[in-house]
C-alpha cells in the first residue's frame, strides 16, 4: 500500500509539471486529489486496513497530499496568473489621447488677481480690507477731501454727475456740510466716486485712529482712449496714527513695490500735487524689465521708454484740512498724521502681464481671460 | 509750459547738461514730460555770414549768385531765391552738412548750372519766426564765421513742463528760474519787472482812457497805461525766436509784446488799439443772459449773467480773462495802444470758460488764481519792451482799480523745524530750511533761526502756501525726498490687518465658480437704456448718468446678466463655442441702501449712507457644454439643471440651504426657470435663455442665474461649523422608489418624506428619475436614499420600518405611492 501511494505521488508529481495551463491543472488537481481520486479512496478507506498499517498508511497518505495540493496550488497560480496578464495585455488603451478632467480649467479676471494680490500684502503689513459705494455724495468725493468750491474736477467734462431724479423716491443726498438735504437733491450733489480716496473720510468716520485700511474699487472719470477708460480700479490706503510719518510711506510702498514686482526693486518719490495731501508726492517703481537701467544692448526700454522708472501711484500725507471734516471722530490735526496712497489696478496689471491696452480689460474676450491662470 | 533753456539760462543758468536739469526739475515737483528742440537739431554748420556780392544767376531770373564770406574756408558762392538779398548784409548761413529743423541735411548742389555751397536762411528756416519771403537780416557786428547760436537760439533745447494746478507761478519763465534757483543754489538774475519804463509822454493817462470796474468781487485788480507813438512792426529776431521756442507765434511787435510778457512773468496782458475805445471808457461788467459777442478766432460766443466783458462804449469788447474780441484790435494803423493788465477771480473765470469750452493761454493762468500784485510787475516789464521795442511813449500814470480784499494781503507763517521733522521722519537742518525758504522767494524774518522761523510769503505764492505745512512741503522737496528720505515702516499700536468675514466668503465663491470651470468677466458699470435689447431688463428703473460720455454708458446698470450676456455675444462672434463666463459685482438701484447688513448688500462704513442701492451680486452665462467638447462625447450644452448645479455648489461651500421654485422671467424660458430663495425670501433666479435672447447673442442654447451674495454671506455656516459625531452610530440607509403624478415637484416629495421623518430622518436625497413603461402613464418615478439615523443608539429595524410607515402614508397623502 506504501509504494502505491508513493507511485501515485511519483505519478501526480510528473502530471502536475506536465500540465501546460490552469485547465490541465485543474484536471490533475481531480484526478489526484477529488473526491474520486485512488489517494482519496485510501485515505477514506483506512479504517478498514489492519490496524498495524492504518498509522505508516494515514501519515504517509496525508503528507502526500498535503505536498500534492502545494503543487498543484502553485501551479495553479502560476497559470492564472499568465492568464491575466494574458488579458490585461489585449486591453491596453492609447494614453496620449487626452484626459477628460470632470472640468475644464476657469480663470479669474486679472484685475482680481491684481487687487487680492494687493490686498493681500497690505493684509500681510496690518491693513483691513474695505468697501465702499461708488455712487457718492460730492460731500466725501469733493469736499471733505479739501476740494475747494469751483475746482476743475468737478466740471462737467471730467466727472459723471448722477441725475438727481433717478435716485428713487426721497433719497437721503448730502450737502456740502456734510449733513443730509432739506431739500431736493440738484444736478451736481451726486456722482460717480472718480476715485477711492472718498473711503479715507468713511473710514475715518468709522474708526478711531489708528487706523490702516486698503480699499479696493471701481471709479469713474470722463476720459477714453488707450491709456483711460470712464470706469477703472484703484486702491486707496490710509494709515493714520500719532506719529505715521512721510518716511513710513517711503518704506511702506517700497515693501509693496518689491511684493509685487520683485525683490529687487526700488522706488522713488517725487514731489507732486493732491487737494488731499500734503506733502503730496508721486511714486515710482524701478523698471523690472531692465532692471531700472532703460536700456537693452540693443537699445532702449519700451516699457520704461528709457527713464528705468515707471510711474505706479499717487500718495503724500494726509492733509490737515481732511482731518478737520473728521476732527469729531478722534481726528484732531494737531495730534494726528499719517498717510494716504491710490494706485490703479489695471496700470499694475498692465505693466506686470504686459497688456498693451487698457480697454481689453473691459472686452471680456476669453482668448485674453483664459492667459491668465 | 514750453520753457527754452536759453531764456530761462538768462535768468538762471545752473550750469547743467539739460537733461540732468530735467531730471532734478521732476525729483522736486516740476514735472519734465519732454526735453524737445525748436528749430535745428543741432547749432553745428550753421555760422554768420557776409553777403560781399548779390549777382543774378546767368540761367534764372528769380536767382541770385551771391559771394559770401562765412569765416574759414574763405569766400563761397551760394546761390540764394530770396528777393532781399543785398550785398554788405549780415546774414544766417547753413554750411553744407548742416541740419535742417525738418530733419534734412543740407549738401552742395547745382542750381541752374551753378554750384551752392550753402544756404542763406529765412526765418522760417531758423523755426525762429514767422517771415518765408526772405532772408533773415541780422542785426549783429559779429565776424563771419562766428557760430550761429552764438547770436540766435538756433538749436534750441526747450523744456516741456507739467505745472501741477497749485504752481500757477510756474506759469512763467521767471518763476521757473526761481524754481531752479532754489533746487540748485545757481544765482538767480534780478527780477524782471525791477525797473519800470520813463514815461516820456505828455500828460497824464487819465486824460485818455477811464476804467469802470462794476463787479469788484470777480475782478480784484484792474490796471490800464497808454502809451503814444507807437510803431506797428515785426518783433526783433531774439524776441521772435524766444516766443516760437515757447511755442507762440510771432504777430507784430504789440502783440508779441504782451504774448511774451505773459510767458515771462505768468501774467496775461491786454493790448488794445486806443484810437479803437470811444473816448478811452473801459467798462468791466457783468454780461446780460444770452449777450453776444466775438472773439479774435471769429467765433460769437453766447454769454450768461455770470460771464464778466471788458466793454467800452458800444458793448463787449473781450472776455474778461479769457480772450478779447475784434472791435479794438491792434492793427498795422495802431498809433496808441491801451495795456489792460488785470487780476479776475479764477473761479469765475474756469465756470465760463467751461460754459464756452473755450481755453487759452491766459484763461489757464487766470483760472489758477493769480495775485493782483502781478498785475503791476507786468505793467512795468511790459512798458520796457513798449518804448525799446516799439518807439512807443509811456504816458504819464496808471490807471489803477485796486479791489484787493483783505484775504488778498501779505501774511506770514511760521515754520517749526521740529515739527516738520516728526512728520516727514527726515531731519532738516534749519538753517538750509530757512536758505530753501529764501531761495523760493519767502522773506524770511531774522538771521539765526530759533524754534521757529518766520516768513512772509510772496505775492506768487500767496493761495498756494497758506499754512505751515505748505512750508514744509516746500522745504521736503527741495531738500530732496529722493535723496534724504529714509524707508521705514509704520509703528502699527496694534491693529491687526486681515480680511473680513464677507471677504473671504466671497473669494471662496468666487475661486468656486473659477473651479468650475467658468471664466471672469468684469463689464461696464454703465449700460444703455435699452440693456441690450434683452427683454425684460430695461423694465427696471435705472440711476441715470447726467453726462455719459455716450448713450450706450448712459444708465448704471441694474443685473449683471445683460453684460454677460454682451461678453457671450463678443465671444460667440469670434468663433468661441463655448462661452462659460462669470462676473462678480455691483448692481446700482435707485432706492435708499438697506439699513442693515453689511457692504455686499449696500451698506457702508461712513456716518451717512450713500444716495443709493449698490447690491453686489453673482451671476453666470453658460453657452454650450460646460466641460467643453470632448473626444469621448459629453453631457450636450449647458442647460437648467446645470446652472442650478452651480448655485448648489455654491450653496455646499457655504454651508446653506436654499430652494428654488418654479417661476420665469421675460429673458428665461418660461417653463425652465425659477426663482432662487435663501430662508424664504428671493435672491434671485436661475432658468435657460429664452430662444429671443439666444437668438440675438447668436447661441443655440444656454442657460444663466444671478444672485444676491448678501443673502448667500449671511445665511452662510462655514466656519462655524460643529462636530458631529456620524461613526458611533452609523446611519442606515435604505432607497425608495416613489411613484406620483408627473407634475408633482421632486422637491414638495423630498419635503413631505423629510416631514414625516421627523428628527431620525437624517437625509433624504433623489437620485434617480424615470418616467417610461414601467410606470402608468402621466406618472413619474423619483429614487430617493434615505438616511435614518439617531445621535444616541443604532436604529433596529424594527424602529425604521416604522419612520418608513409613517412616510408612506404622508406620501398616500399627497397621491403618491412605493413603487414595487
Ligand atoms: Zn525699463
Amino acid at each position: 500500500m506504501l509504494e502505491r501511494i508513493e507511485a501515485i505521488r511519483d505519478e501526480a508529481r510528473t502530471a502536475v509539471a506536465a500540465a501546460g495551463d490552469a485547465a490541465a491543472v485543474e484536471e490533475v488537481r481531480v484526478r489526484y486529489l477529488g473526491r474520486k481520486a485512488e489517494l482519496t479512496t485510501i485515505l477514506r478507506g483506512i479504517g478498514e486496513l489492519p490496524p498495524e498499517q492504518r498509522g505508516p498508511v494515514g501519515k504517509t497518505g496525508n503528507q502526500v497530499r498535503r505536498e500534492l495540493e502545494a503543487l498543484v496550488e502553485e501551479a495553479a497560480a502560476r497559470y492564472e496568473r499568465t492568464e491575466l496578464d494574458a488579458r490585461l495585455a489585449t486591453e491596453a488603451i492609447d494614453v496620449t489621447l487626452p484626459g477628460t478632467p470632470p472640468v475644464v480649467p476657469g480663470h479669474l479676471h486679472p484685475l482680481t488677481r491684481t487687487r487680492r494680490e494687493i490686498e493681500d500684502v497690505f493684509v500681510g503689513l496690518g491693513y483691513r480690507v474695505m468697501e465702499g459705494p461708488e455712487i457718492e455724495h460730492d460731500y466725501y468725493n469733493f469736499t471733505a477731501l479739501n476740494y475747494p468750491p469751483g475746482h476743475p474736477a468737478r466740471m462737467l467734462q471730467d466727472t459723471f454727475y448722477v441725475d438727481p431724479g433717478s435716485l428713487g423716491a426721497d433719497p437721503l443726498v448730502l450737502g456740502s456740510d456734510g449733513e443730509p438735504l432739506a431739500v431736493p437733491p440738484g444736478p451736481r450733489d451726486v456722482l460717480l466716486r472718480t476715485h477711492t480716496s472718498p473711503m479715507q473720510i468713511r473710514g475715518m468716520e468709522d474708526q478711531e485712529p489708528p487706523i490702516f485700511i486698503v480699499v479696493p474699487g471701481r471709479v469713474y472719470r470722463r476720459d477714453s482712449d488707450a491709456t483711460h477708460t470712464p470706469m477703472f480700479d484703484q486702491v486707496e490706503g490710509l494709515a493714520v496714527g500719532e506719529d505715521i510719518t512721510l518716511a513710513d510711506l517711503h518704506g511702506t510702498l517700497l515693501t509693496f513695490a518689491r511684493a509685487v514686482f520683485g525683490p529687487d526693486r526700488d522706488v522713488r518719490i517725487r514731489p507732486h500735487f493732491f487737494p488731499f495731501t500734503e506733502p503730496s508726492v508721486e511714486v515710482d517703481v524701478s523698471c523690472f524689465r531692465c532692471g531700472g537701467t532703460g536700456r537693452f544692448e540693443n537699445g532702449r526700454c519700451s516699457l520704461c521708454k528709457g527713464t528705468g522708472w515707471l510711474e505706479i501711484l499717487g500718495a503724500g500725507m494726509v492733509d490737515p484740512n481732511v482731518f478737520g471734516f473728521v476732527r469729531e471722530h478722534g481726528y484732531d490735526p494737531d495730534r494726528v498724521q499719517g498717510f494716504a496712497f491710490g494706485m490703479g489696478i489695471e496700470r499694475i496689471a498692465m505693466l506686470k502681464h504686459g497688456v498693451p491696452d487698457l480697454r481689453m480689460f473691459f472686452d471680456n474676450d476669453v482668448r485674453m481671460l483664459e492667459q491668465f491662470r | 509750459m514750453k520753457v527754452p533753456i536759453s531764456w530761462l539760462g538768462a535768468y538762471c543758468d545752473p550750469g547743467l547738461p539739460p537733461d540732468r536739469l530735467a531730471e532734478r526739475l521732476s525729483m522736486t515737483g516740476t514735472e519734465v514730460e519732454r526735453v524737445g528742440t525748436a528749430g535745428a537739431p543741432s547749432p553745428d554748420g550753421f555760422v554768420v555770414g557776409r553777403v560781399l556780392a548779390a549777382e543774378q544767376h546767368p540761367d534764372a531770373d528769380r536767382l541770385r549768385v551771391c559771394t559770401v564770406d562765412a569765416g574759414e574756408g574763405g569766400e563761397r558762392t551760394i546761390v540764394c531765391g530770396a528777393p532781399n538779398v543785398a550785398a554788405g548784409q549780415t546774414v544766417a548761413v547753413a554750411l553744407p552738412g548742416a541740419r535742417l529743423g525738418d530733419g534734412t541735411k543740407l549738401r552742395k548742389a547745382k542750381l541752374r548750372g551753378v554750384e551752392s555751397a550753402g544756404m542763406i536762411l529765412s526765418e522760417t528756416e531758423m523755426e525762429i519766426g514767422d517771415d518765408a519771403d526772405g532772408i533773415a537780416v541780422l542785426e549783429t557786428d559779429a565776424a563771419p564765421g562766428t557760430a550761429l547760436s552764438e547770436v540766435l537760439p538756433i538749436a534750441e533745447t526747450v523744456l516741456d513742463l507739467e505745472i501741477t494746478p497749485n504752481r500757477p507761478d510756474c506759469l512763467g519763465v521767471y518763476g521757473i528760474a526761481r524754481e531752479v534757483h532754489a533746487i540748485t543754489g545757481a544765482e538767480l538774475g534780478p527780477e524782471p519787472w525791477a525797473e519800470d519804463a520813463e514815461a516820456t509822454g505828455s500828460g497824464d493817462v487819465a486824460d485818455l482812457a477811464s476804467v469802470t470796474v462794476e463787479v469788484p468781487d470777480l475782478c480784484p485788480r484792474f490796471t490800464a497805461r497808454a502809451f503814444t507813438d507807437v510803431k506797428i512792426g515785426p518783433s526783433p529776431l531774439w524776441l521772435k525766436a524766444r516766443l516760437a521756442a515757447a511755442g507762440q507765434r510771432p504777430i507784430n511787435n504789440v502783440v508779441d509784446i504782451t504774448n511774451y510778457v505773459m510767458l515771462l512773468t505768468g501774467q496775461p496782458l491786454h493790448a488794445f488799439d486806443l484810437d479803437r475805445v470811444p473816448g478811452g471808457a473801459i467798462i468791466v461788467r457783468a454780461a446780460s443772459e444770452g449777450e453776444t459777442m466775438t472773439t479774435l478766432d471769429d467765433v460769437e460766443r453766447v454769454l450768461d449773467s455770470e460771464s464778466v466783458v471788458v466793454c467800452d462804449r458800444d458793448g463787449p469788447s473781450g472776455i474778461a480773462g479769457i480772450m478779447g474780441g475784434q472791435v479794438s484790435e491792434v492793427s498795422a494803423e495802431t498809433t496808441r495802444v491801451l495795456l489792460e493788465v488785470a487780476c479776475w477771480n479764477g473761479t469765475n473765470i474756469l465756470r465760463t470758460s467751461n460754459l464756452l469750452g473755450l481755453r487759452s493761454e491766459a484763461s489757464t493762468r487766470f483760472e489758477k488764481q493769480l495775485h493782483p500784485e502781478l498785475t503791476m510787475r507786468a505793467q512795468r516789464v511790459a512798458s520796457k519792451l513798449m518804448v525799446e521795442l516799439c518807439g512807443a511813449r509811456l504816458v504819464p500814470g496808471t490807471i489803477d482799480v485796486d479791489n484787493t480784499p483783505p484775504p488778498m494781503r501779505p501774511f506770514d507763517l511760521s515754520y517749526h523745524p521740529g515739527r516738520s521733522d516728526r512728520l516727514l521722519g527726515m531731519e532738516v537742518d534749519p538753517d538750509r530750511a530757512a536758505e530753501y525758504l529764501g531761495r523760493l522767494g519767502f522773506h524770511v524774518h531774522g538771521s539765526a533761526p530759533q524754534e521757529a522761523i518766520a516768513v512772509t510769503v510772496p505775492a506768487d505764492r500767496h493761495f498756494d502756501v497758506t499754512r505751515e505745512i505748505d512750508l514744509v512741503e516746500e522745504v521736503a522737496r527741495v531738500h530732496g525726498l529722493d535723496e534724504h528720505l529714509p524707508a521705514t515702516l509704520p509703528g502699527r499700536g496694534g491693529a491687526v490687518g486681515g480680511l473680513a468675514r464677507h471677504q473671504v466668503l466671497l473669494r471662496r465663491v468666487e475661486d468656486l465658480v473659477r473651479d468650475a470651470g467658468l471664466d471672469e468677466a468684469i463689464t461696464w458699470s454703465f449700460v444703455d437704456p435699452a440693456r441690450g435689447g434683452f427683454p425684460g431688463l430695461g423694465e427696471i428703473d435705472p440711476v441715470v448718468v447726467h453726462n455719459p460720455l455716450s448713450e450706450d454708458q448712459s444708465v448704471m446698470r441694474t443685473d449683471l446678466i445683460g453684460g454677460l450676456l454682451a461678453a457671450c455675444a463678443h465671444n460667440l462672434a469670434r468663433g468661441a463655442e463655448r462661452v462659460a463666463v462669470f462676473e462678480s459685482g455691483r448692481v446700482y438701484l435707485p432706492q435708499r441702501p438697506p439699513g442693515d447688513g453689511g457692504p455686499l448688500g449696500g451698506r457702508f462704513a461712513g456716518s451717512h449712507p450713500p444716495p443709493v442701492a449698490e447690491p453686489h451680486r453673482i451671476a453666470a452665462a453658460l453657452i454650450g457644454e460646460l466641460t467643453g467638447h470632448r473626444w469621448r462625447g459629453s453631457g450636450g450644452p449647458a442647460d437648467f439643471y446645470d446652472a442650478k448645479g452651480l448655485i448648489e455648489l455654491i450653496a455646499a461651500a457655504l454651508g446653506l440651504e436654499l430652494s428654488f421654485e418654479a417661476g420665469s422671467r421675460p429673458f428665461l424660458h418660461p417653463g425652465r426657470a425659477a426663482t432662487v430663495l435663501a430662508a424664504g425670501e428671493p435672491i434671485g433666479w436661475v432658468g435657460e435663455l429664452h430662444p429671443e435672447v439666444l437668438a440675438r447673442i447668436d447661441a443655440r442654447a444656454g442657460a444663466a442665474f444671478e444672485l444676491g451674495v448678501e443673502p448667500l454671506v449671511a445665511a452662510a455656516t462655514t466656519g462655524d461649523e460643529r462636530y458631529e459625531d456620524v461613526t458611533t452610530h452609523p446611519a442606515v440607509a435604505e432607497d425608495i422608489a416613489v411613484v406620483a403624478d408627473a407634475g408633482v415637484g421632486a422637491e414638495r416629495i423630498r419635503e413631505t418624506i423629510l416631514e414625516a421623518g421627523g428628527a431620525l430622518l437624517a437625509r433624504a436625497e433623489v437620485f434617480d428619475v424615470y418616467e417610461g413603461e414601467q410606470v402608468p402613464e402621466g406618472k413619474r418615478s423619483l429614487a430617493l436614499r434615505l438616511d435614518f439615523r439617531a445621535p444616541d443608539r443604532t436604529l433596529t429595524d424594527a424602529e425604521v420600518a416604522e419612520v418608513r410607515a409613517g412616510i408612506v402614508a404622508a406620501l398616500g397623502g399627497i397621491g403618491a405611492d412605493l413603487r414595487g
